[in-house]
């Protein structure tokens, strides 16, 4: 990280000001970042070890990146929009989402998790950049609805190496649509590390479209907060696209399939562990006095609560109706669809269906 | 009634969907001041500003992906994709994205979009400008697919596109882009698209086609009435969903079948069509389903193309041979 990048919040707990991103943050907020962080954080864990007993196919880690997340979380408006990759789980907990309406994407049962216009988050995406498209798309509609409103598009280090990444900063600039691009730069993408994505620092690349950056400190969440939140004050009041990138680190595996082992050495791991948000959140709440025991106290005990909500949620649940896989293909009547639907429904009512175990 | 061309029947189709519903939009290159290299959005910038006929940045995932979140936020996108072989750097957008949201989402979000691609050769065009990709988007569940073949269809199937709440790609027949008709531009618009009609009415063969190709079945019919064969022609005019009742119906009172389209025959509609058709008219067939279509090459230079494109001749040969047996 450069001098350039906007720290509020230094490792030790040491609040610092910014004469750009002046933020004002009293205890009742602090709390409340660290409650979203400690509670992602938990689903994180919980979730993993629902993978890991097989009750999910999938997960992916987040820990390490919490920080970012939910001080851009804490940076939107309940009327502004959020477009995200699947690993945005800490603004999924910001918004409200139910986790176990997350976890079932990954046990099978769905695609999505939840109603975008409910939670102003859109329905996430696994092809990698595709979203920031729609996000400039979405602020376009806004600008056209004259509305006061901004959209926030997350997406990482990999993404930007996409075409489609490329076409929405462009289609941001040409516009000046009120979006926010907030880059996590959690300097690997699976097994290949940033340096292979960019040679520059991504910040620098929205100088080419004419779009202003700033690099945060992405551990941080009151830069991430009052950054984001000048940002998308900007967009709303008609001064267009920001992008941010945010420095930080995956200190997990991308998904519970992949093994960092064999691609990143332990010490690098250690090095950000040293700069968890976590840690540096409850150091400065100390400092202030926003922390005690029997807030702690009260966070653990709705941490447990959720972690028990979500394994008996999600362990055996039910298999879906399979005839249930035939709707909303369309939204009006399809005329192959609606045959295929009843081929299955024969076959399900003949002597044959079952006979034999598929393996 | 209003003698138009195509060109002139879209763009009628359009700009009565842009004065019905506020939230219709056209995005595209150059459909601005210029009017779209074929014209068809003449004047309708002028008329409805540059808010809701948008000259977009020259990059195609960027026209459906914006367009994408267009329609998350309430807006009917229109898009123009300039020509056929421009189609493809947005297949991960329409193919991933517009065909899917509306089941990802669970029935939440819709996906109302049109993406109008002119297609198909015969104008003597460079490379990239001359083809039929709409097997692709056919074989995509979550897109509809429609093509018109003359001007009065146009007209009509346009502003049902717009008006459908799932994604439509909208082939349109360049080669018949100046073909002119009769067109009834005050009626309300009635009737689905998504079937497939009779257009000329015969007891021996049955021929079906789509867009550019039921023009030349229709040409093909009349020749081969000179000789004593009696053809009836389909027009698809929706390719997803495939609307074959009517195909299978006249099929088992002609008992034979030929397909035409400008696209490659292997793995064609055709193929859909003939398989259909073999299944459901099997003990009627006098003679194996014929498929008559463009070769398994990339669109050659256009100095090739009459012998690559189905004309009348090579429809009637295809006539000949299902009527030898």
């Amino acid at each position: 990280m450069t001098e350039d990048v906007v720290q509020l919040l230094s490792p030790d707990g040491e609040r610092h000001d910014h004469p750009d991103y002046p933020l004002d943050c009293d205890h009742e907020r602090l709390r409340a970042l660290y409650r979203d962080i400690a509670l992602t954080r938990r689903l994180d864990v919980e979730s993993t070890a629902l993978q890991r007993t097989g009750e999910l196919g999938l997960w992916c880690p987040v820990l390490g990146q919490e920080g970012a997340q939910v001080g851009a979380g804490h940076a939107m408006r309940a009327t502004d929009f959020g477009f995200t990759s699947y690993r945005e789980v800490g603004i999924f907990q910001v918004r409200d989402v139910d986790p176990v309406d997350l976890l079932h994407l990954y046990r099978g049962v769905t695609h999505a998790s939840w109603d975008p216009h409910q939670v102003g988050l859109g329905i996430f995406t696994i092809v990698i950049g595709s979203h920031a498209l729609h996000a400039v798309g979405y602020a376009m509609g806004i600008q056209r609805d004259g509305a006061d409103e901004a959209v926030l598009a997350c997406f990482g280090d990999g993404a930007t190496s996409t075409g489609d990444v490329h076409e929405a900063m462009v289609f941001a600039a040409a516009f000046a649509a009120p979006v926010v691009f907030f880059v996590q730069n959690n300097q690997w993408a699976i097994s290949v590390p940033v340096a292979r994505q960019s040679r520059a620092p991504l910040a620098t690349r929205a100088a080419g479209y004419g779009i202003p950056a700033v690099q945060i400190d992405g551990n941080d969440v009151l830069a991430s907060l009052a950054v984001t939140r000048a940002a998308l004050d900007r967009a709303r009041e008609g001064g267009g696209p920001t992008f941010i990138e945010a420095v930080t680190y995956r200190r997990g595996p991308h998904t519970t399939s992949d093994d960092p082992t064999r691609y990143r050495d332990q010490a690098e791991v250690e090095h950000w562990v040293a700069l968890d948000p976590l840690d540096r959140l409850v150091r400065h709440m100390e400092i202030v006095g926003a922390w005690d025991a029997g807030f702690a106290a009260s966070i653990d005990a709705e941490a447990d609560a959720l972690g028990e909500r979500l394994r008996d949620a999600i362990r055996g649940m039910s298999d879906p109706d399979p005839m249930t896989m035939f709707d909303h293909v369309y939204a009006e009547p399809h005329a192959q669809v609606e045959a295929d639907r009843q081929a299955l429904a024969d076959h399900l009512a003949s002597d044959v269906a079952g006979a034999v175990e598929t393996r | 009634m209003t003698s138009m061309t195509m060109v002139q029947a879209l763009n009628a189709g359009l700009r009565r969907a842009l004065e019905d519903d506020p939230k219709v939009l056209l995005m595209g290159e150059d459909i601005g001041p210029l009017g779209g290299v074929f014209r068809v959005t003449d004047g309708l910038q002028k008329d409805f500003g540059e808010d809701r006929v948008i000259d977009t940045p020259l990059a195609e995932s960027g026209i459906v992906g914006t367009a994408v979140g267009l329609a998350m936020r309430g807006y009917r996108p229109v898009l123009e994709i300039q020509f056929d072989g421009f189609v493809y750097p947005a297949f991960d957008q329409i193919v991933t994205m517009v065909a899917k949201h509306h089941y990802r989402s669970g029935g939440i979000t819709r996906m109302p979009i049109v993406i109008r691609i002119p297609y198909g050769g015969g104008i003597g065009a460079v490379e990239h400008h001359s083809e039929s990709p709409e097997a692709y988007f056919a074989h995509t569940p979550g897109l509809r697919v429609l093509t018109p073949a003359d001007a009065g269809q146009a007209y009509v199937t346009i502003q049902q596109a717009i008006a459908s709440d799932d994604p439509v790609i909208y082939f349109e027949p360049k080669r018949r882009y100046w073909d002119r008709a009769e067109v009834d531009d005050v009626a309300p618009i009635s009737g689905s698209p998504w079937s497939s009609r009779l257009v000329r009415a015969g007891d021996d063969v049955t021929l079906v086609a789509y867009g550019p190709m039921v023009r030349t079945c229709l040409e093909a019919a009349e020749a081969a009435a000179e000789d004593g064969v009696s053809c009836s022609v389909i027009d698809l005019r929706s390719l997803s969903p495939l609307d074959l009742g009517p195909v299978v119906d006249d099929v088992r009172r002609t008992g034979r079948c030929v397909v035409v389209h400008e696209a490659p025959v292997v793995l064609g509609l055709g193929a859909e069509v003939a398989s259909v058709v073999t299944e459901q008219c099997f003990f009627h067939l006098e003679a194996p389903v014929r498929r008559v279509g463009g070769a398994y090459i990339p669109y050659p230079p256009n100095r090739f193309e009459r012998h690559y494109l189905p004309d009348v001749d090579r429809v009637l040969e295809a006539i000949d041979e299902v009527t030898a047996t």
